[in-house]
């Protein structure tokens, strides 16, 4: 029986094993949010908006321009790429910890034949669709409104779904090695808030101190908007593969580490 | 009652799983499982034959559940061989759960969806499509006498309901082998009969049943045989009837308040007190009515040993937290 020793360590050299039965997970979560996709997307929605068009107006008159771009347009794209990160994060916190503990569906699926790998990477792909469809809200208003444009702001998609795979999974292993909601908290203002304030959402990485900048690119969101900012604005992005490839190994890492902890978790 | 639907097992032949036709539904040996280096389950051997049902009895703490969770795969033994339906478990515990129905301890159906949805999201983890699960739900739905509930919301539903989805729930795959956590805890007497009645016509149909309870009379009315576990190791295992004859004299008195209080014991009569039931127990009916006639007049209970008798002789008597 070697190799299903419990400890975190064996779990941990282990490699996840994705399969396609991931998908009745991410469609059963999917089916519930289409239940409730009034309040829902307003919830995600409204809260970025409202923080769009009154910071955006308010600070834009003072700041002006900011890297050649209106501020409105410099915060527009900066909230894409935070929004992206909130509806993760939330998803595969909150949401995720319910199914988990309180309504037991992790526990009645991994009595069909899903396992714990399935199980939590259905939920972070799900959670990256969440990342998916607020971005997207905030993209479509942001064109409306005139302040973003061109066939690169389509590219967005694709670079936000990264990104939500990514914070999903981060948000993944809290919730795994969590015991109650309260332990949320600890990560949002330890890791997130933080994240958000240094990572170019609100003013550019610039003008910060250069030790906080730098620490600013060892995390993932900067880079996100590294990339979403110029393809939203009709620029190219420079250092692509890199900023990608922060990303991808954030999420891939994260991913791993998730369905260890899930594993040891819930297989005992 | 009405007569419900019945759900017969479609016969197809064992597809795809390779199981010989004597093989037994489960077999483990040597099955052990410790925790941090305490040993819960301590070299259980059980067999569960095809189209039996078995009932696994214990006190709280005996490792009954721990022992369903190894046999489903669901947590791997620290040591021992694991098969079920010709599956080697935990290796193969998914080709295994794809053909078999899981009844868990605590309620997890979907609070968002309601009756139908619960069957057809559940379904979807078998990798069953809408539409082949919809051939089944008006069949599940009479099963559970839930038809007219079909689009009511979980919270809607009360307890006897809910255990009953469950149920049609684990019976979506049509499985071979159905377990059964504790299914009817914390029900009221009639959503338990209703229960039974289900789990006896699912044992008609073929199907292997194997079940937890710490309900003696449950185990007499469904199970074929009876296996107690105590302290994780399986002490008795055999049918009801064998195990009362094995362990415990045929004939039994109860006595309560004044006349168990003022019972003394003697030499002639096995006497087991359980908190202020006095228990009295022998081979020969007369003896026992006579002397217990003597000391107390009518105020006593005559029956015939049962499955309790057994589970309170071979588990002992203190309160397992």
């Amino acid at each position: 029986m070697s190799g299903y020793a419990g400890t975190l360590g064996a779990h941990l050299r282990r490699a996840p094993r994705p399969s396609l039965r991931f998908i009745p997970v991410w469609r059963r979560n999917f089916l519930v949010w289409r239940k409730l996709i009034v309040p829902s997307l307003l919830g995600n929605f409204a809260d970025p908006l409202l923080y769009l068009l009154v910071l955006g107006y308010g600070l834009g008159r003072l700041v002006g321009e900011v890297e050649g771009l209106g501020y409105m347009a410099f915060l527009a794209t900066g909230i894409v790429c935070s929004s992206a990160m909130m509806g993760a994060t939330f998803e595969a916190l909150y949401s995720a910890y319910t199914r988990l503990t309180m309504q037991q569906t992790w526990a009645a699926m991994l009595n069909a034949p899903l396992s714990v790998d399935d199980v939590v990477i259905g939920e972070i792909a799900w959670a990256a669709t969440k990342a998916l469809i607020n971005a997207a809200a905030i993209l479509v208003v942001t064109l409306i409104l005139g302040l973003a444009g061109g066939w690169g702001a389509v590219l967005v998609l694709p670079v936000v779904l990264l990104a939500g795979l990514c914070f999903a999974g981060l948000a993944m292993i809290v919730t795994t090695v969590s015991r109650s909601y309260d332990f949320f908290l600890y990560y949002f203002t330890l890791v997130i808030t933080p994240m958000m304030l240094v990572s170019g959402v609100f003013f550019p990485l610039s003008e910060l101190p250069d030790a906080v900048a730098r620490g600013a690119m060892a995390l993932p969101l900067a880079h996100v908007v590294a990339l979403v900012r110029p393809l939203m604005t009709g620029a190219w992005p420079s250092l692509i593969p890199l900023h990608l490839g922060v990303i991808a190994a954030y999420a891939a890492a994260a991913i791993w580490l998730a369905c260890a902890l899930a594993r040891r978790r819930l297989q005992t | 009652m009405a007569r419900t639907a019945a759900l017969p097992r479609s016969d197809t032949p064992a597809a795809g799983s390779g199981v010989a036709a004597g093989a037994p539904a489960a077999l483990a040996q040597g099955l052990v499982k410790r925790y941090d280096g305490v040993t819960v389950v301590d070299g259980v051997d059980l067999t569960v034959e095809r189209g039996e049902c078995l009932a696994l009895l214990g006190p709280n703490g005996a490792g009954k559940t721990t022992t369903l969770r190894m046999l489903l795969g669901l947590t791997p033994p620290s040591a021992g061989e694991i098969r079920v339906l010709g599956h080697r478990v935990p290796e193969d515990a998914r080709a295994m759960r794809a053909d078999t129905g899981i009844v868990p301890q605590f309620d997890s159906l979907d609070p968002d969806f309601t009756v139908r949805e619960n069957l057809l999201t559940y379904g979807s983890y078998f990798g069953l499509s809408r539409r082949q699960v919809a051939a089944r739900i008006d069949d599940l739905l009479a099963f559970a006498e839930l038809r007219e509930r079909a689009d009511a919301p979980i919270n809607a539903l009360s307890g006897g309901m809910k255990r009953r989805l469950t149920l049609a729930r684990a019976l979506v795959n049509d499985p071979a082998l159905l377990v059964l956590d504790e299914p009817t805890t914390g029900l009221d007497p009639q959503a338990r009969q209703h229960i039974w009645e289900r789990l006896q016509r699912l044992r008609h149909d073929g199907r292997t049943l194997l079940l937890t309870t710490h309900y003696m009379e449950e185990a007499e009315r469904l199970a074929d045989r009876a296996a107690v576990i105590d302290g994780g190791r399986l002490i008795a295992c055999d049918r009801p009837r064998a195990l009362i004859a094995a362990h415990i004299e045929p004939h039994v008195v109860e006595l309560r308040g004044d006349a168990a209080a003022g019972w003394r014991d003697t030499d002639a009569i096995t006497t087991e007190r359980v908190g202020a039931t006095v228990l009295l127990y022998s081979g020969e009916r007369d003896g026992l009515l006579a002397a217990v006639e003597r000391h107390c007049g009518n105020d006593y209970l005559y029956r015939p040993a049962n499955l309790e008798d057994v589970f309170l002789r071979l588990t002992g008597r203190q309160v397992r937290e």
